[in-house]
């Protein structure tokens, strides 16, 4: 039996369908992301496991038991909002045991958690200070050893990282997956940004317009996405139109108007005649002047369209026959640019038989 | 440059000056004469505390001041008592009705509300005009000021912050007691002095309320210069000023050092 189950749960909210019969599955001691644009109901779904909304049906159950009558504050689990909502009023001593006042803690036990959580979270010398005295990082890990420091069964955060600055955020992230790994309580992790979610999950959930997509952990979700929504959300993909030729167990052959033939991994349900996508993830094209490309099982001849240079990598946009566009990317791995493709320089580009994938749809 | 600048700063001074000027200039008055060694508010004779002697033994004045205070402190206590209970179910609770209730008599003309007040005093409940009735009436204009001050105060607040006490493990009432209302206080302090003031120096009402028995210090001031204006009017004004004084200062005051801070409010990281 999972530790969280949700089973079935939709929302309304009036005609809107915010959650629509969800059905996910969490393990104690897991990292588990929702992940998903705005609006997909992914808030929406951790406020019903936090007790801020309930579901108009379908059950949510913590180990085994429905939490349908379970007030927010009697749910053995605490949130990490987006803005913290630290207590202004408070100091970062008294935010942090506020917990434990509530559950009425003996102050030995309290004194002794207090330590522990403060060098956890490396505030031991902002005891006394308060809210508006600490910058945007201490004010997140405040709040973190705040809904730790009664050592809650879940940690559910929402957005908890987006008012941090970039840099900084790359920082906390290191800092949550240890803390997680330390502290071994399960984390239900909301986000919009799926690099973050790839960086810290053991499994993310892809939510859109109320449904999950897909559950999985990052490398499969990023280098098999089960649908096209999934592929483009998750990173950056090439998709081309494309119809099955032929499909068997091994792989499958595929026709793209103006290019040929293209081989691709299986897809079980794939068959003969089917309308849809062949994708293709940009670091997995190979891009050469001669012949290097041409050795692989698909290739194909192209100009430069356009270039990025991103520092560690450059894309480049190369525009094949009939139009098609695909974009390659190269690491920058000799100082400068790696090879010097100019933008109307005649390429091939290629792929092995094995990257890449068909989708439905 | 620098002249231009200069001279922009003393047309400012200038006007800055007039306006105070016309502000305070009447009230500096009737302070100045309530010194006045005169019977008449007509020239300066010369310096006296005689007429605040004269005011200690007035037993009427004494009576309606009495008077006065204690029907600020009661009706002030209780309007604030319910303005906040308003306040907050107002700012809770998406109740437009509950809303316009609380709020329209605040927006509503004085003179209507003494006379409704008046009938209904009179007319439904059956009540002497007394004491009882001016504290009620003072209640009734005072909650809408409360329930606004109050309301402003919550509005300002992080909505999560209500949110994260009840998922910590605190109950409605102890949410209530360690953060709504620790927040909120400086703002329920103001609309209770608020309250207090708007009390003490009503007129209108309480002329319509008061009945025959009870005298307040308005309507005690307001009988006193039918006659004449006497510069026991002024001493006793002056006493009104000053304890109004006071008590804006106080208000001011009692906002803690963490809600002086902007970015306390709405989450603002």
């Amino acid at each position: 039996m999972a530790q969280l189950e949700i089973k079935n749960v939709t929302r309304r909210i009036g005609d809107f369908v915010a959650v629509n019969d969800v059905s996910l599955n969490i393990e104690a001691g897991e990292f588990f992301t929702l992940l998903g644009p705005s609006g997909s109901g992914k808030t929406t779904l951790l406020r019903m496991i936090a007790g801020f909304d309930l579901p108009d049906a379908g059950q949510i159950l913590l180990n085994g038991k429905d939490l349908a009558d379970t007030s927010p504050e009697k749910r053995p689990l605490h949130t990490v909002f987006q803005s913290y909502a630290l207590f202004p009023h408070m100091t970062v001593v008294e935010n942090i045991t506020f917990p434990l006042k509530m559950s009425r803690c003996p102050p030995e036990e309290t004194r002794k958690r207090l330590q522990e959580a403060l060098e956890q979270v490396r505030l031991t010398g902002k005891a006394e200070k308060y809210p508006h005295e600490l910058s945007g990082g201490e004010k997140q890990r405040v709040a973190l050893a705040r809904g730790l420091i009664n050592r809650p069964r879940l940690l559910l955060l929402d957005e908890s990282l987006a008012a941090l600055d970039a840099k900084l955020r790359e920082e906390v992230q290191v800092e949550l997956i240890n803390l997680q790994r330390d502290v071994g309580i399960t984390f239900i992790f909301v986000t919009h940004a799926q690099t973050e979610a790839l960086a810290l999950s053991h499994r993310i959930a892809v939510m859109n317009q109320g449904r999950v997509e897909q559950v999985d952990e990052p490398s499969k979700l990023y280098g098999f996405p089960r649908n096209r929504f999934v592929a483009d959300f998750i990173g950056h993909i090439n998709m081309i139109a494309a119809q099955v030729i032929e499909s068997t167990h091994s792989h499958v052959r595929l026709a793209v108007p103006g290019l040929g033939e293209i081989t691709a991994p299986s897809l079980p349900d794939a068959s003969a005649g089917e309308q849809g996508t062949f994708s293709i993830r940009p670091e997995q094209v190979r891009i050469g002047m001669h012949d290097e490309p041409a050795e692989l099982k698909n290739h194909f001849a192209g100009t430069v369209h356009s270039l990025l240079y991103q520092g560690d990598v450059s894309v480049y946009r190369v525009k094949l026959a009939d139009g098609v566009m695909i974009e390659a990317l190269l690491p920058n791995s000799t100082p400068g640019r790696a090879e010097l493709f100019e933008v109307g320089d005649a390429v091939k580009v290629g792929w092995r038989h094995d990257a890449g994938m068909f989708l439905h749809g | 440059m620098y002249k231009g600048t200069r001279r922009r700063g003393m047309e400012l001074w200038t006007a800055a000056l007039a306006v105070y000027a016309f502000l305070y200039l009447p009230l500096a008055i009737v302070v100045a004469y309530s010194f006045n060694d005169s019977r008449l508010n007509a020239e300066w004779v010369g310096f006296t505390w005689h007429w605040y002697q004269v005011l200690l033994h007035d037993e009427d004045m004494l009576l309606a001041a009495g008077n006065s205070l204690f029907i600020a402190l009661v009706s002030s206590s209780i309007a604030t008592v319910l303005g906040t209970m308003a306040g907050i179910a107002i700012h809770r609770y998406d109740f437009k009705l509950l809303n316009f209730m609380v709020l329209t008599p605040v927006a509503m003309p004085e003179i209507l509300l003494g006379v409704s007040l008046l009938l209904f005093f009179i007319q439904v409940l059956n009540l002497t005009l007394g004491m009882l009735s001016i504290v009620l009436a003072h209640i009734t204009f005072s909650i809408g000021f409360v329930a606004i001050v109050v309301r402003v105060a919550l509005a300002a607040l992080d909505p999560s912050i209500f949110e994260a006490a009840r998922d910590l493990g605190a109950s409605q009432w102890q949410t209530f007691r360690h953060v709504t209302f620790p927040l909120i206080l400086p703002g329920v302090v103001a609309g209770g002095l608020m309250a207090f003031t708007l009390s003490i120096d009503d007129f209108v009402i309480t002329f319509f309320t008061a009945g025959a028995g009870v005298q307040t210090l308005p309507l005690r001031i307001y009988s006193m210069i039918k006659i004449a204006v006497t510069p026991e009017v002024n001493a006793v004004s002056t006493l009104l000023m000053l304890l109004t004084l006071t008590l804006i200062l106080l208000a001011s005051r009692f906002a803690p050092d963490f809600l002086k801070r902007q970015d306390v409010f709405k989450g603002k990281a």
